[in-house]
């Protein structure tokens, strides 16, 4: 074969390798969003099973959300900013839930906060009961999806040049004004992206939260669980749910490419 | 890094052992295969029966629900085992069973499971204010009877006639098949719960078993068909004359199940 060609042949094989994969990624997503029933929409969405469903989620992931900012900040900068002994196996700690199945999430959770498990009892005594209730929810979504969040906030923590905080040292601000005013404003896009990102996970969350919260309508039954549940006896309900769940995330996906895009450009490193 | 080395090389030889020790478990060649998509409360009972038949079963265990959607969706099985006649009803309707090819193979009954160490000692119990209890979904087999016994035991006045409504306030979950009912039950998530008489006997765990009288209990049938367009209907014949024949129902007795009357 003449190298002219052989070059055209690669880079046609190339090019067919890229369209099927491309076309792999797209096509499920498509093919559901062809089957949303768009005039009966109205009538799906108010429908009980569907309704409970969106309003539960939509609560808990806030709560998550919420949980894994206030906890998981101070987790970001320590691994960002501070040197100190075991921060490797600190690291691998927090990332642990990023390898485990959600399916083992669910057990262990199950293993240490329900009634029978290592913390039930105590749990009980403090007169709290969290199994089957909302609140193993949010617990299950936060396990899984809070280190999405350190990872995200602990690079954009990790961005901010060294020089930067040290100028604003040698201006007299100390501590707590260096965070408020120089590494927080600055560490801003790339810690909001890894919420949108964390937001997307703790939303699809399903395993960890139908092992450890059980199924149950208004109080434990979140989109995933409902679409799992309204597949067997309401296909067109599922694919309603589904099809919420695909334009929420895609908006949480574009909401997150334009905010990692700006993370070096606040910085001055863009482009 | 060497130990690192040391690690990985562990949890690569563990995993071979583990796969090889799948493999030599797998069936001997030349046996007929046939898919077997059975009611979750089959598990135990099933799995015993294929040790004694020619051909060898591969099980796809769910709730009845959601084999017949599974079904209906084109997944490729052999064997329909739905543990009532509703759900082997939709899968004729769907066009995965032929109408009449269906047979009654077994029959359940429910009970009430409890936790150890649980307040509920007894029908009554399972209204109190507080009490935890876990069904199976109403579209599920066992949580449709179990609606059904509920609706019975308020029906007669003994126990109050808002007695089904009290007990629907204690549900905290809904499983979708229903071992899962009775796994929560086994964990102690759950205080109690309502599962078929066959899941209880097989349950290795200090579970509590209440009985329901028979006048309030439901008669479970158990369904099973060919599906149709099956890859191996021969084999698909071979497995549903088994369960059927003395040896099949000899089994199925030993688990718990009533005779296909």
């Amino acid at each position: 074969m003449p190298p002219g060609l052989r070059g055209v042949a690669a880079r046609l094989l190339f090019a067919l390798l890229v369209a099927v994969g491309l076309a792999f990624l797209t096509l499920p997503v498509l093919a559901l969003l062809l089957r949303v029933p768009i005039s009966a929409l109205g009538s799906y969405i108010t429908r009980p099973i569907v309704r409970d469903a969106l309003l539960l989620s939509l609560l808990t992931t806030l709560v998550s959300l919420g949980l894994m900012l206030l906890f998981g900040t101070p987790t970001a900068y320590l691994l960002a900013r501070r040197r100190f002994p075991g921060k490797r196996l600190v690291e691998t700690l927090v990332e642990i839930p990023l390898v485990l199945p959600p399916a083992v999430a669910g057990v262990a959770l199950l293993l240490a906060f329900g009634r029978r498990g290592l913390f039930g009892p105590l749990i009980e005594g403090a007169g709290f009961d969290i199994a089957f209730s909302t609140a193993a929810v949010v617990l299950a979504q936060t396990f899984v999806a809070a280190p999405f969040y350190v990872k995200a906030a602990r690079s954009a923590f990790q961005a901010v040049p060294r020089d930067l905080v040290d100028a604003a040292s040698t201006d007299g601000a100390h501590a707590g004004e260096r965070f408020r005013y120089v590494l927080l404003p600055l560490a801003m896009p790339g810690i909001v992206g890894g919420a949108v990102m964390a937001w997307a996970r703790s939303l699809g969350e399903f395993g960890a939260t139908i092992l450890f919260a059980g199924n149950f309508e208004g109080r434990t039954q979140t989109m995933p669980l409902a679409i799992y549940t309204t597949l067997e006896s309401d296909l067109d309900a599922a694919i309603v749910i589904s099809g919420i769940l695909v334009v929420a995330s895609f908006g949480l996906l574009i909401t997150f490419r334009l905010l990692s895009g700006r993370q070096l450009d606040v910085v001055g490193l863009g482009e | 890094m060497k130990l690192y080395q040391a690690g990985m090389l562990l949890v690569a030889v563990c995993f071979l052992l583990m796969v090889g020790g799948c493999a030599s478990d797998a069936p001997k060649g030349g046996s007929e295969e046939v898919t077997v998509f059975a009611a979750a409360s089959l598990q135990d009972a099933f799995g015993e029966l294929a040790k004694g038949m020619q051909v060898v079963p591969t099980y796809n265990f769910a709730g009845s629900q959601s084999l017949a959607a599974q079904l209906s969706q084109g997944a490729r099985a052999d064997v329909y085992a739905s543990a009532d006649d509703k759900n082997m009803q939709s899968a004729i309707e769907a066009g995965s069973v032929v109408s009449d090819t269906q047979q009654v193979f077994a029959t359940n009954r429910l009970v009430v499971v409890t936790a150890p160490g649980s307040h509920i000692s007894s029908l009554s119990d399972l209204a109190k204010p507080g009490v935890k209890l876990v069904l199976a979904g109403p579209s599920v087999p066992a949580g449709n009877y179990s609606l059904q016994a509920l609706g019975k035991l308020a029906a007669s006045g003994e126990y109050g006639g808002d007695f089904a409504d009290r007990v629907q306030a204690n549900v905290v979950s809904r499983e979708n098949n229903v071992r899962q009912a009775l796994a929560k039950v086994e964990l102690g998530e759950a205080d109690g719960g309502i599962v078929y008489g066959t899941d209880a006997k097989s349950s290795g765990k200090p579970i509590g078993t209440i009985e329901i009288p028979d006048k309030y209990n439901v008669a479970a049938r158990y369904y099973i068909a060919p599906v149709k367009g099956a890859s191996h209907p021969e084999a698909a014949d071979k497995f549903i004359r088994y369960v059927l024949s003395e040896a099949g129902q000899k089994i199925l007795s030993r688990y718990g199940f009533g005779p296909a009357k």
